[in-house]
């Protein structure tokens, strides 16, 4: 069962950019490409946790602002010669408006949970 | 006692006999070597690079001074032979008289200038040496000057497009009914139009032109049909003539040329002859790749060897950046043909046949096969059995590259200019010789225009197999093969002024770049279109979105500007009050002479900023691809040593230069005397100032390389110093590559080059100067004040949302 969450209209975020979603255990980053799909992963890249929100997305891909890890959007894995995967969230668009799943965040927020403990 | 050899004319024919004779025999003569322009051989056919400012003269050298002395030729340049006295065997120059035993014949030819009445007022210049290069240049530095080509051939051509590189206006006369007829068939020609119109080059076929008027100067060129072409500069290419006149004073055998034969002798037993000014066979050449076989036929009968001269089958290309374009043969209407059109991608191809033989090809927009065609053309293979799919190419006959490279027989031509055959290129790889430098050096192969790099280079490769990588020089990175000189090139003569027209118009291949293409490409953008182009931030990397340093732990640094170093209480203590405000962890003082906050959340940045900005400070720029700082030392203000103000001059350099954007970092530093404390020399711009004025130098480096600054000028007043300066800078941002430093930028270009057009040259120091000032109407502005507003926060910078609680159930 989905939970979808009215979070903000596509225009709050720049074409080829995104913003972020906070939540109790960190922020989600939600993208906008060029051609205007949405995707939201958590904001944390898989190899040091730089903030993917603030990379340059490019087709549907972000670099990390950090050392360049290139990560897909579709699937949140490294792309290339480096592994690892980022958590993606389903996302709905309706009548311009960015809908994102809270189940998910919820089943993060205990993933995250027990990842950290 | 050796013979006496006197050779006139130091072209790109007697350049290469020399060394093919040099190297036969060093001691055979004793070499006396005369040349009317002012300066030794150099690879004429570059001249079109040099006038587009790819290239500086200094690049296209091919023998210098020291080359001459370890030979022991003897130069005689800027002295024009005007006599040969074959009875007495002696020449006549300037310079006296000049024996010989063997005398050779190399003075190519001059422009022809059609012969109208107004062809010799001053502006009318022909295309042919480095002085008409520099004059083009000259009547090119006014600002809106115009230029009239005639001739659409490929030295017309090849003018036209650097003028305009070169921010002239330029109309091209052509006397036929397309261009470069005599190698392209119409519709290449077309399409070769089309390409030059869209770049702003005005093209007219069925050109006759009538007068070239003016007075005292020349300012317009009258057509048959009445019609007047104003023009500043008239560039004659409507074609050359043998440059015989000593041939036929002296009586020997002329017609169009010098009559040589075979063996490269004239009807006079002792004098042979080569290069432009000959004819062979009824043939007079006017491309080096002929030539350069001459060169090494006549070195042998001057040593007595046996060797003959036969006729070669001779390509052209046309050396336009951004225009691919390949031509040989014969493509007459009689023979079959087949065609292949792609006028979305602009793409044209003709073979042509006789016999299942390939005869004519004519290449435009995809030249990528023409050597695989070529070598077929020269083989006369038989290609009935790849009939169906030879206009596709070699990829299409199944060949891979490197494979078609591999299986390429050792008779194939891979230097065109230089003849060097691919055995010859895989004896020289056998003998030691496993970089494309030592290529060079041994073979000669790439050595000239530079276009058959590329194959070299895959000869290596497949010779060599894994001990070779092909280096990756091209591409600005995987979306595009394009250098970044390639890509500023097109965008500013197609004008193009948006990211997404670069990438169509370039065939990027992604949708929307990398974060490697798109920085550069938003900076090209800034750089050359300043009042135009909107700034897209999406296009930035994060610390120049965000206006501070990203840190490893995603918190940021912010660094306040401190104009030449100096601060002020009042501003040290906002740093201090800021810095306790907002929680900042640590305080770093840089060694670029200002404070560093570390460790700032970026949530606070805003609101961090607006406190910093009521307080008069603006941002450092620490993280930007701009100016970053200049540095100081107290200077005649305080030190008992100091000769001018370095800290107010420093002020004032930093006060113009602050927010532009830059291909890289920028850092300058003033110190006041040569004692320089404040290491003026390994900064991208050094001052040090001296009793008598400022030392002025540039590209220096003391990062991950240390290199000390080349001197640029010493002059004696602030203004000298801060034209200079903003010059230099404004240079550098037209021109240099994206992420290449000043000191990067400088070796690519040479000293030489910077020099003539910042110092040398006052019109065009005040025109950078001025442009410079244009951008900094936009970027002399803190880009803290607009982040800081509230409205920025709400809509660009804060969460989307807050769901700390909704996600918590
Ligand atoms: C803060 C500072 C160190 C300090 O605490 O003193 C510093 C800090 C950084 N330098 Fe530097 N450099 C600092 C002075 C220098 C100097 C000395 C100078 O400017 O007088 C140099 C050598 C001079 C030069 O630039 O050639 C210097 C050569 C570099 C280089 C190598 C550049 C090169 O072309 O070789 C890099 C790497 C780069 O830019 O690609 C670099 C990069 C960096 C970065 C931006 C690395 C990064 O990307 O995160 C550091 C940012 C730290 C931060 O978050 O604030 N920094 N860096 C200095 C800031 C000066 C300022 O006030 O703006
Ligand atoms: C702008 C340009 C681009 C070109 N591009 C290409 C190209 O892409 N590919 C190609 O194959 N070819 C190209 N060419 C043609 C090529 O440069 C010539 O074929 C070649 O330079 C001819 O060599 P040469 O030695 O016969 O004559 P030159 O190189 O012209 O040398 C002759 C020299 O003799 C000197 N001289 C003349 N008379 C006297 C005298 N009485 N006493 C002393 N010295 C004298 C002249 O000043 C000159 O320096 C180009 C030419 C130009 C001008
Ligand atoms: S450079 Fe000269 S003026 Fe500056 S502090 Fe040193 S000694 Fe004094
Ligand atoms: S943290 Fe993302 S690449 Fe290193």
């Amino acid at each position: 069962m989905n939970n979808w969450i009215d979070i903000a209209t596509l225009d709050d975020i720049p074409p080829r950019g995104a913003r972020v979603v906070k939540t109790r255990l960190g922020c989600v980053a939600i993208f906008r490409t060029a051609d205007d799909k949405v995707f939201a992963l958590d904001d944390a890249c898989p190899h040091k946790k730089g903030p993917l929100s603030e990379g340059i997305t490019h087709g549907n891909a972000v670099t990390c602002p950090l050392h360049n890890w290139v990560i897909d959007l579709e699937t949140g894995m490294a792309q290339g010669a480096d592994t690892g995967r980022v958590k993606t969230y389903e996302i709905r668009i309706e009548n311009d408006r960015i809908l994102l799943d809270g189940t998910r965040l919820v089943d993060r927020s205990l993933h995250c949970a027990d990842g950290a403990a | 006692m050796s013979q006496k050899l006197v050779v006139i004319g130091a072209g790109m024919a007697s350049g290469r006999m020399l060394e093919e004779l040099l190297a036969l025999d060093e001691g055979a003569y004793d070499i006396t070597l005369f040349g009317a322009e002012p300066r030794g051989n150099y690879n004429r056919i570059m001249l079109s690079p040099v006038l587009s400012g790819e290239k500086t003269y200094a690049e296209i050298v091919t023998h210098d001074a020291d080359w001459y002395a370890a030979n022991g030729v003897t130069c005689r340049f800027g002295e024009a032979v005007v006599r040969i006295d074959r009875k007495t065997k002696r020449v006549i120059s300037a310079g006296g008289v000049t024996e010989y035993d063997k005398l050779v014949i190399a003075t190519g030819s001059a422009s022809f200038f059609v012969p109208v009445q107004g062809n010799n007022l001053p502006g009318v210049i022909g295309f042919r040496d480095l002085d008409d290069v520099e004059a083009m240049l000259e009547a090119a530095d006014k600002p809106h000057s115009r230029a009239v080509i005639i001739g659409g051939g490929l030295l017309g051509l090849e003018a036209a497009a650097a003028l305009n590189e070169q921010g002239m206006q330029v109309t091209v006369l052509h006397l036929m009914g397309h261009l470069m007829e005599r190698q392209l068939d119409p519709a290449a020609g077309q399409l070769l139009q089309k390409e030059l119109e869209s770049r702003g080059i005005k093209v007219i076929c069925r050109a006759h032109t009538n007068a070239i008027l003016g007075h005292g100067r020349v300012e317009a060129v009258l057509l048959e049909d009445q019609s007047m072409h104003p023009a500043d500069l008239v560039v004659m290419a409507a074609g050359i003539r043998p440059e015989t006149r000593l041939g036929i004073d002296a009586g020997l055998h002329t017609e169009r040329g010098i009559v040589v034969d075979d063996q490269m002798q004239t009807s006079d037993p002792d004098i042979l002859a080569l290069g432009e000014c000959v004819e062979h066979d009824g043939t007079v050449y006017g491309l080096v790749a002929p030539l350069f076989d001459m060169a090494k036929v006549l070195a042998r009968t001057l040593i007595n060897q046996a060797a003959a001269f036969k006729a070669p089958e001779v390509s052209t290309k046309l050396k336009v950046t951004g225009v691919d374009l390949f031509s040989v043969g014969d493509f007459g209407d009689e023979h079959e043909e087949i065609v292949f059109r792609d006028p979305g991608l602009g793409v044209y191809k003709r073979i042509t046949l006789k016999n299942d033989r390939i005869v004519g090809l004519v290449m435009y927009g995809d030249t990528s096969d023409s050597t695989w065609f070529f070598d077929k053309l020269k083989s006369a293979e038989d290609i009935s059995d790849i009939r169906g799919s030879l206009i596709y190419g070699s990829a299409a006959v199944g060949a891979d590259p490197l494979e078609a490279v591999a299986a390429m027989p050792d008779s194939t031509e891979v230097c065109g200019c230089n003849g060097v055959c691919k055995g010859t290129i895989v004896a020289a790889i056998g003998g030691g010789a496993t970089d494309l430098a030592a290529l060079k050096t041994m073979t000669k192969a790439s050595a000239s225009c530079g276009n058959c790099t590329g194959l070299v280079e895959q000869v290596l490769a497949s010779t060599l197999g894994d001990d070779f990588v092909v280096p990756a020089r091209a591409g600005i990175c995987g979306c595009s093969d394009l250098t970044h000189e390639d890509i500023r090139q097109i965008i500013k003569s197609q004008k193009l002024k948006t990211i997404p027209a670069v990438m169509q118009e370039a065939g990027w291949k992604t949708p929307c770049g990398c974060h490697v293409c798109r920085p550069a490409l938003n900076y090209y953008m800034i750089a050359e279109w300043p009042l135009e182009y909107a700034d897209d931030l999406q296009s930035r990397l994060v610390n120049e979105r965000n206006h501070a340093n990203i840190q490893k732990d995603g918190t940021y640094s912010v660094v306040p500007r401190m104009w030449g170093g100096m601060t002020t209480p009042s501003e040290l203590r906002a740093i201090a009050d800021a810095a306790e405000k907002y929680n900042v962890p640590t305080i770093h003082v840089t060694g670029g002479q200002r404070i560093d906050l570390l460790g700032v959340q970026r949530d606070d940045l805003p609101a961090m900023w607006a406190d910093l900005n009521t307080a008069g400070l603006v941002s450092g720029h620490a993280y930007s691809k701009g100016l970053r700082t200049v540095k100081t030392c107290v200077g005649s203000k305080h030190c008992r040593f100091g000769t001018q103000d370095s800290s107010g001059l420093g002020i004032k350099l930093e006060k113009i230069l602050w927010g532009s954007w830059t291909p890289h970092k920028v850092k300058l530093a003033v110190s006041g005397c040569p004692r320089n404390c404040a290491e003026a020399t390994c900064k991208d711009v050094g001052v040090i100032c001296v009793d008598s004025g400022y030392e002025v130098s540039v590209a220096g480096a003391a990062g991950m390389e240390v290199k000390q600054t080349e001197a640029l000028a010493k002059v004696t007043t602030e203004k000298e110093v801060i034209d200079l300066t903003v010059a230099f800078i404004q240079l550098y941002r037209e021109n240099a590559a994206y992420l290449d430093r000043p000191y990067k930028w400088v070796a690519k270009v040479g000293m030489e080059w910077v020099r003539d057009r910042v110092l040398e040259d006052e019109a065009e120091r005040l025109a950078l100067c001025d442009r410079f000032e244009i951008s900094q109407t936009v970027y002399r502005k803190d880009p803290w004040v607009e982040q800081a507003k509230p409205e920025y926060c709400l809509n660009k910078w804060a969460a989307l949302a807050d769901l700390t609680l909704e996600a918590a159930e």
